[in-house]
């Protein structure tokens, strides 16, 4: 008899589960080292409590009546229940906070696109420690994670949530034209940027600022062209990336840190600092995180934090294309 | 360690950059452009079989415009070039879209029937008209938008069929010329968007291979705006 299981759902056998659960030991080893303690919360949490986080993201969720008529859903990622627990559980820690996690989280797909809608997260949350040295601290926890999985190819995306805003408000686009932009941005859609931009009738040079803006990516040598470009907004977020990037130059982790001035991660709760992994083995990213200095404060704690996630899975799988690489060569 | 960005700036990273070319209406003109940026396509003018054309900077892979968004998105290929009606439709899928080529443009467009007028008499009687279509997201995405309720038909070959002989009210189809539909006694409505070929990057290769890509966008666009 066969029964069928959802699309983007799936059963994981013996031979991957002990190559999985060697990843994950690896990666819970290197955040324990680091004094990270993990935790574990519910798959399914209250509704309510879980948009609180992130508007936008609750229309992304599995949701469902319980027996007392209580709307529930699944947790699409870890970082929201986790805000949810320190504000409720360390609301007065007084000292920065360490929690780490493996969990699995849920999200929407459309169907036939390889997308799964149960998937592992790998990550770690650090509260109370504001930029600079927050990020870098975990920059540094997530560079060991990458070293620990073997992926020496692996490289960071660092970019910074706020810059776009900025500048716009900057060139006087309101709220309406800025979150317009911003979609585009977030989606990649460059060709829409310029048509925007233009539609909103800023000068050319503006508009050229905007999307050179967008395509720097590359060593410490794009914050020098970024200043080239002027403005006050794009030096305050250089400035913001700078000092990030010196400190993780200081403490000797830069080399798989490019800086990227066009990475935009369209989840809602992003503050200052936002992080994006890549290894050149695989078309997908593998994780990502940043700054949500914000977030905490939705739960009524006010506290920087900062934290990254990685897809244990997609990990997994850049994992056996790097050994099949290196076996070839 | 070797540094991983050093790496992504300099090395080719995972051998020669693999560019999805358009078979079909785009394919001439990709070709063109493909040329005029310093990219040898000989051997795809020639009549060979092959999907995979290898090159030293720049693998060309060929296939169905509609498939270059999949294989872009998975990573299968770094770069392509396909139409925006085609990324409109797979409004969902996450590459990069750089640059605007320019050429094959087109309109996607509501069609009904020459002096017909069951388009706007089934929305008024029944509130609800039924849209014939290639493109269904697009469809009810732009009706959605004005506030009308369509049933959309996907349908796979020719579209101005479906009228003709009872299928559907009318058709949301891209044109080019607008022959098509004036052989089959139809007629333009609405003007819904206008469509030209657009340069894609996979997320990836966008950042891991930036300065192979920023080249390959600096040197199309100006191979396209001559």
């Amino acid at each position: 008899m066969i029964h069928p299981i959802p699309p983007g759902t799936r059963d994981i056998l013996p031979d991957e589960m002990r190559e999985l659960r060697r990843l994950q030991a690896a990666l819970l080893d290197v955040f324990a080292e680091r004094g990270y303690g993990e935790v574990a919360t519910p798959a399914m949490e209250y509704d309510e409590v879980l948009s609180r986080g992130d508007g936008r993201s609750s229309d992304a969720a599995y949701r469902f009546f319980d027996g007392s008529g209580d709307l529930l859903a699944l947790r699409s990622d870890m970082t929201i229940p986790i805000a949810r627990l320190v504000s409720t559980r360390f609301a007065d820690a007084g000292e920065p906070l360490r929690f780490c996690y493996l969990a699995n989280a849920f999200r929407v797909v459309r169907p036939q696109r390889g997308q799964m809608r149960e998937f592992a997260q790998a990550g770690v949350e650090l509260i109370g420690v504001p930029a600079p040295a927050g990020t870098v601290e975990v920059v540094e926890v997530l560079e060991a994670a990458l070293d620990a999985a073997g992926l020496d190819r692996a490289v960071i995306g660092l970019g910074d949530s706020d810059l776009y805003r900025q500048v716009l408000a900057e060139f006087g686009v309101g709220i309406e034209g800025q979150d317009a932009i911003l979609a585009r941005l977030a989606t990649g859609d460059l060709v829409g940027v310029g048509l925007e931009l233009e539609e909103l009738g800023l000068s050319e040079q503006q508009q050229q600022t905007c999307l050179a803006l967008a395509q720097l990516r590359g060593g410490s040598e794009v914050l020098e062209r970024a200043r080239e470009l002027g403005g006050s907004a794009v030096e305050r977020a250089t400035a913001r990336i700078q000092e990030t990037y010196d400190a993780l130059v200081a403490r000797g982790v830069a080399d798989r840190v490019q800086i990227d001035l066009g990475l935009l991660r369209d989840l809602g709760y992003y503050s200052g600092a936002i992080l994006e992994v890549y290894d050149p083995a695989v078309g997908h990213v593998l994780g990502g995180g940043g700054r949500y200095d914000d977030l905490l404060r939705r739960f009524g704690v006010n506290q920087p934090a900062a934290g990254f996630a990685l897809y244990v899975e997609r990990v997994h799988l850049a994992q056996a294309e790097e050994s099949r690489r290196g076996g070839e060569s | 360690m070797t540094s991983g960005v050093a790496a992504a700036h300099s090395a080719k990273v995972d051998g020669p950059l693999k560019l999805a070319v358009p078979r079909g209406a785009l394919f001439g003109e990709t070709l063109d452009a493909l040329d005029g940026a310093g990219i040898d396509t000989a051997e795809l003018r020639g009549d060979s079989r092959s999907l995979i054309f290898p090159g030293e900077e720049i693998t060309l892979v060929t296939m169905r415009p509609s498939d270059v968004p999949t294989y872009v998105e998975a990573g299968a290929a770094d770069v392509g070039i396909t139409g925006k009606d085609v990324l409109l439709e797979q409004g969902d899928r996450a590459v990069y879209e750089l640059l605007d080529l320019g050429f094959g443009r087109c309109r996607m467009v509501l069609a009904g029937r020459v002096g017909d007028t069951s388009l706007g008499e089934s929305q008024r009687r029944l509130g609800m008209t039924r849209i014939a279509t290639k493109y269904p997201r697009i469809a009810e995405q732009y009706f959605e938008a004005s506030g009308r309720q369509i049933e959309a038909i996907e349908v796979k070959g020719s579209v101005e069929l479906a009228p003709l002989i009872g299928l559907a009210d009318g058709i949301v189809d891209l044109v080019a010329t607008g022959r098509t539909l004036e052989e089959n006694d139809l007629e333009v409505r609405e003007e819904i968007v206008v469509c030209t070929a657009r340069f894609v990057a996979n997320r990836v290769a966008h950042k891991l291979r930036a300065a192979e890509v920023d080249d390959l966008v600096a040197r199309l666009r100006k191979a396209t705006e001559e």
